[in-house]
């Protein structure tokens, strides 16, 4: 059960770490990228991956004033 | 050895060359940051699980293994972790976030310790599934090289693989020479570094196993890099323009 726990833990770590905005933003990224590429659009989603990536990070950022 | 022999050794040597470069900065980076046993184990651990692999499968490989899949799946968790770093990295060098939480290591090195036998106290299970990856993902596709470019050549896979190998060898000489120079580089600048590459690197793998045609090909890494280090550096001024509030380092010490 320990080694549940910490297999499980190590995953939670891995993935959300300090921010969970960070796993959500990731995952939508690739969930865009795969609806543009299913329309045909894949130079839209060469353009769309970098570019929602970096709105992830800055979102997981406080850049507000 | 003919022309066409010379050339089928040469394409395989420079396709190798660019996956066994990538292959070798994730170790590298690992190294810098998680320590270099966890790295080399890690990509120790990698290899022997690939040479497994190819040796089960054989040219059956290229048909049996979703690369697309696992392409998504490892570039997916390297973005994810590449972002983690390349936040902690923005905070730290805009002071909301200490540059050493000398509390927290020592918390972390007595959980490694009271783990028991088995775990070594500066095995980083996280560097290490990196470093695994890395060298997973990328020697497969050092594999999938040697097999097609043997297929077309009838199944002279040997070819290939001279190619490969010749590939492998110089790229690791090549790392055995760099590695030391940089460990003289500052530790929050070498995790900045790492993140931003982990990030480039995961952008371009999860992007090609959802079906994206990267008009660059692999040259689409570099270019990944710089736009994102350029987007680092930006908010590490924004940042440092507007200081600190009381509720943003609540926030980020969370």
């Amino acid at each position: 059960m320990r080694y549940v726990v910490g297999f499980g833990r190590f995953w939670y770590d891995f993935l959300v770490g300090d921010s969970i905005v960070l796993a959500l933003g990731g995952f939508a990224t690739l969930g865009v990228g795969m609806l543009l590429v299913h329309f045909g659009s894949h130079l839209a989603a060469e353009v769309a991956l970098p570019l929602m990536v970096v709105a992830t990070l800055a979102a997981s950022l406080p850049l507000r004033r | 050895m003919s022309g066409s022999d010379l050339l089928i050794v040469l394409a395989a040597f420079l396709a190798s060359a660019v996956e066994a470069v990538e292959a070798l900065t994730i170790v590298l980076a690992v190294g810098l940051t998680n320590g270099w046993r966890t790295s080399l184990l890690g990509a120790a651990a990698g290899s022997a699980v690939l040479a497994v692999v190819v040796i089960a499968l054989g040219p059956a490989l290229v048909r049996i293994v979703p690369i697309e899949g696992l392409q998504v799946l490892i570039g997916a968790l390297l973005l994810i972790f590449g972002l983690q770093w390349v936040r902690k990295a923005i905070l730290r060098a805009t002071g909301r976030k200490g540059l050493h939480d000398e509390a927290a290591i020592f918390a972390a090195e007595v959980a490694a310790l009271s783990r028991g036998p088995g775990v070594g106290p500066d095995l980083d299970w996280t560097g290490f599934v990196v470093s695994f990856k890395g060298v997973f993902l990328e020697g497969l596709e050092v594999a999938f090289i040697v097999l097609t470019f043997g297929a077309n050549r009838d199944g002279a896979f040997g070819l290939s693989a001279l190619g490969a190998v010749a590939a492998f060898v110089l790229v690791a000489s090549v790392g055995a020479v760099v590695h030391r120079p940089l460990t003289r580089v500052p530790e929050n600048t070498i995790k900045f570094s790492v993140g931003l590459m982990l990030i480039a690197f995961g952008t371009f793998w999860a992007g090609e196993g959802i079906g994206v045609e990267w008009t660059l090909q692999d040259w689409m890494i570099p270019l990944l890099a710089v736009l994102y280090t350029g987007v680092a550096f930006g908010f590490v001024r924004w940042l440092k323009r507007t200081g600190p509030t009381a509720a943003s380092v609540r926030s980020v010490s969370a």
